[in-house]
C-alpha cells in the first residue's frame, strides 16, 4: 500500500532518492562508526572477548544451551497449563449464566491489568512461606505461576475472539439439529475456533518466551539472560559480546515463531474448507510482551 | 494488616509516581520515535525503509528486559554513556526511559502504520494531484488521520507501556515493583495485602488511562 503515497519515481526523483538514501547511509555509517570507536576505547572490540563464541564450544554446552533449554521449557510449561486454564475462562467468559459470565470476566480483567512481573514476585514469596517446595526450583515455579495467571487471562480473550470469530449459521445450524449447549461448544464452535485461533496463539508464545527473561533478570531463573554473568565471569568481561549473542539467540528463536504465525495465519485465510474466520494476530495484546 | 502503609520505611507514594514519571516520559519519547519509524518504513527511499523494517523486527522479537538490562549493562556500565550524566540512580532512570522508548517506539509504529492503511486510497491521490511532495502528504493529509484512528490500538500500547515500566525493576529503578519486591521480603506476614495494594495501584493507573482514552477514540475517530 506504500506506493499510493508517492509516485513511482521518475528521473528527478530517483536522483533525490539516490541522495536521501547516500545521507541517510553516511549518518547511519556515522552511528555505527561513532558506537564502534567507544567500543573499541573500552577493549570491547578485541578478538578474545568475541572468540569463545566461535571456538569455545565448552561455552555453549556448560552456559548457553541450557540457559535455551531453561527459557524454552518454562515458556512451554507455561504455555501448556496456561492453555487448557484459558480455554475455561473464555468459555466461561460467554455463558449465559451472569454468575459464570460476570465472576470470570472480573478474574481475567483484573489479571490482564497487572504486571507479569509483581505476580512472578508475589508466586515467588507465597512458595518460599506456605509451600515446601525447594528454594532452587522455586524460580521455576514461580516464574511459571506467574506467566499462566497472566496468559491464560490473555489465552481466555483469543478463546473468546476466536468463537465470536466463527458465522452464526454454525450456531443456528446446531440448535436446529437439536444439539445441547455443551454439545454446540464441543462438537461445533470450539474444534473450528481453535483453527481459528492457533496463529494468535503461535504470537502469545513469542510473547511467553519474552516474559521468561524477567525470572533471570529479577527472580535468578537461570535462563538465557541469565547465563550472561556467568559467561563474562569466566571469558574475560565480554558483557557486550555476550549481550549480543543472546540477543541474537532470542531474536532468532522469536523471528521463526513470528514467522511461523503469520505463515498459518495466511493458510488458514487461503484454505477453502473452513469458514475462513481467523483470530487476527495483531488484535490480541498488541505482541507488547504485554504483562512484563 | 495494613499497618505496613504507615511506616516510614516504604515510600508507596514515591515509588508510584517514578513509575507514573517513567511511563510519560517513555510514552512521548516512543509516540516521536515510533512516528519516525512509521514515516521511514513507508517513505520512497529504499534505504529507510529497509532500516525501518529491519529495527522493527529485530526489536520486537528481543524481550524487553534485554533491551533495558543491555541499555544499563552494555551502553552505562561497560561504555560509560551517561545521556547527560548525573547520579547513578538518575542515569539508571534515564537508561531504563531509552529502552523502554527502543521498545516501544516499534508497537507504536505498526499500530501507526496500520492507521495509515485505513486512509483511502484517494486522499493521498488528491493530495499529489495537487503537487503536494511525500513528505507534505504524509504529515499534512495521511498521518493527522491515522492518528486519529489508531487512538483505540495505541492506548493498549500506552496500557502496556504502564505495566512494561515494572523492568526497569531489574536495573534497580525504584519504581513500584522494585518496591514491592522489597515489602515481600521484609513483610511476610501481610503478603496478601501487600500484592493487593500493588494490584490496586496497577489498576488504579490503568484503568482510566483506557477509559479516558477509549473515550477520546470515540471523539476524534474519522467517520467513514
Amino acid at each position: 500500500m506504500t506506493s499510493v503515497l508517492y509516485d513511482v519515481p521518475g528521473p528527478r526523483a530517483k536522483r533525490r532518492n539516490i541522495l536521501y538514501s547516500a545521507v541517510f547511509l553516511v549518518l547511519l555509517g556515522l552511528a555505527i562508526w561513532w558506537f564502534l570507536s567507544v567500543m573499541g576505547d573500552r577493549n570491547q572490540l578485541t578478538a578474545d572477548k568475541w572468540k569463545p563464541f566461535v571456538t569455545d564450544g565448552a561455552l555453549w554446552t556448560t552456559f548457553l544451551l541450557p540457559g535455551l533449554g531453561e527459557t524454552l521449557k518454562t515458556a512451554s510449561l507455561a504455555l501448556v497449563i496456561a492453555l487448557p486454564l484459558g480455554a475455561l475462562l473464555g468459555i466461561g467468559r460467554l455463558s449465559d449464566h451472569a454468575w459464570v459470565r460476570v465472576p470470570v470476566g472480573t478474574v481475567v480483567e483484573f489479571f490482564r491489568a497487572i504486571p507479569v512481573l509483581l505476580m512472578m514476585v508475589f508466586a515467588s514469596a507465597v512458595f518460599a512461606q506456605f509451600t515446601p517446595i525447594e528454594s532452587d526450583v522455586r524460580p521455576l515455579y514461580a516464574v511459571v505461576t506467574g506467566l499462566v495467571l497472566y496468559n491464560a487471562s490473555v489465552i481466555a480473550e483469543i478463546v473468546r475472539a476466536g468463537i465470536l470469530s466463527l458465522p452464526n449459521g454454525q450456531t443456528d445450524a446446531a440448535k436446529a439439529i437439536g444439539m445441547r449447549k455443551g454439545q454446540i461448544m464441543g462438537y461445533v464452535l470450539l474444534p473450528q475456533a481453535v483453527t481459528a485461533m492457533l496463529p494468535a496463539l503461535v504470537s502469545q508464545l513469542v510473547v511467553i518466551v519474552k516474559d521468561t527473561a524477567l525470572g533471570g533478570a529479577v527472580l535468578g531463573l537461570s535462563e538465557l539472560l541469565f547465563q550472561i554473568r556467568p559467561i563474562t565471569a569466566n571469558y574475560g568481561a565480554n558483557t557486550i559480546a555476550a549481550f549480543t549473542v543472546v540477543a541474537l539467540i532470542y531474536i532468532v528463536v522469536n523471528g521463526a515463531l513470528t514467522r511461523f504465525a503469520s505463515w498459518l495465519e495466511g493458510r488458514l485465510r487461503g484454505r477453502k474448507k473452513s469458514t475462513g474466520a481467523v483470530v487476527p494476530v495483531e488484535k490480541v495484546d498488541a505482541k507488547m510482551g504485554g504483562g512484563a | 494488616m495494613f499497618d505496613f502503609l504507615d511506616s516510614p520505611q516504604y515510600d508507596l507514594l514515591g515509588a508510584f509516581w517514578v513509575t507514573v514519571q517513567l511511563t510519560l516520559y517513555s510514552a512521548l519519547g516512543s509516540l516521536i520515535w515510533g512516528t519516525l519509524l512509521a514515516g521511514m518504513r513507508v517513505s520512497p527511499v529504499p534505504l529507510m525503509r529497509a532500516f525501518g523494517t529491519a529495527y522493527v523486527n529485530v526489536v520486537r522479537n528481543t524481550p524487553l528486559t534485554i533491551v533495558i538490562v543491555g541499555c544499563s549493562l552494555v551502553l552505562h556500565q561497560t561504555l560509560r554513556i551517561e545521556l547527560g550524566g548525573g547520579t547513578s540512580k538518575e542515569i539508571g532512570f534515564k537508561m531504563a526511559i531509552l529502552g523502554l522508548v527502543a521498545y516501544t517506539g516499534t508497537f507504536v509504529c505498526e499500530a501507526l502504520r496500520s492507521g495509515i492503511n485505513t486512509v483511502p486510497v484517494g486522499q493521498a491521490e488528491a493530495a499529489r494531484a495537487l503537487g503536494l511532495s511525500f513528505f507534505q502528504v504524509l504529515t499534512l493529509i495521511i498521518l493527522p488521520q491515522a492518528f486519529r484512528s489508531v487512538v483505540a490500538p495505541l492506548a493498549n500500547v500506552m496500557i502496556a507501556l504502564t505495566k512494561n515500566t515494572t523492568v526497569a525493576a531489574a536495573i534497580g529503578v525504584a519504581e513500584a515493583a522494585l518496591l514491592m519486591k522489597e515489602m515481600v521480603e521484609n513483610e511476610s506476614d501481610s503478603l496478601f495485602a501487600v500484592f493487593g495494594v500493588f494490584a490496586l495501584g496497577f489498576v488504579l493507573l490503568t484503568l482510566p488511562t483506557g477509559l479516558f482514552l477509549g473515550w477520546v477514540a470515540k471523539r476524534v475517530a474519522v467517520k467513514r
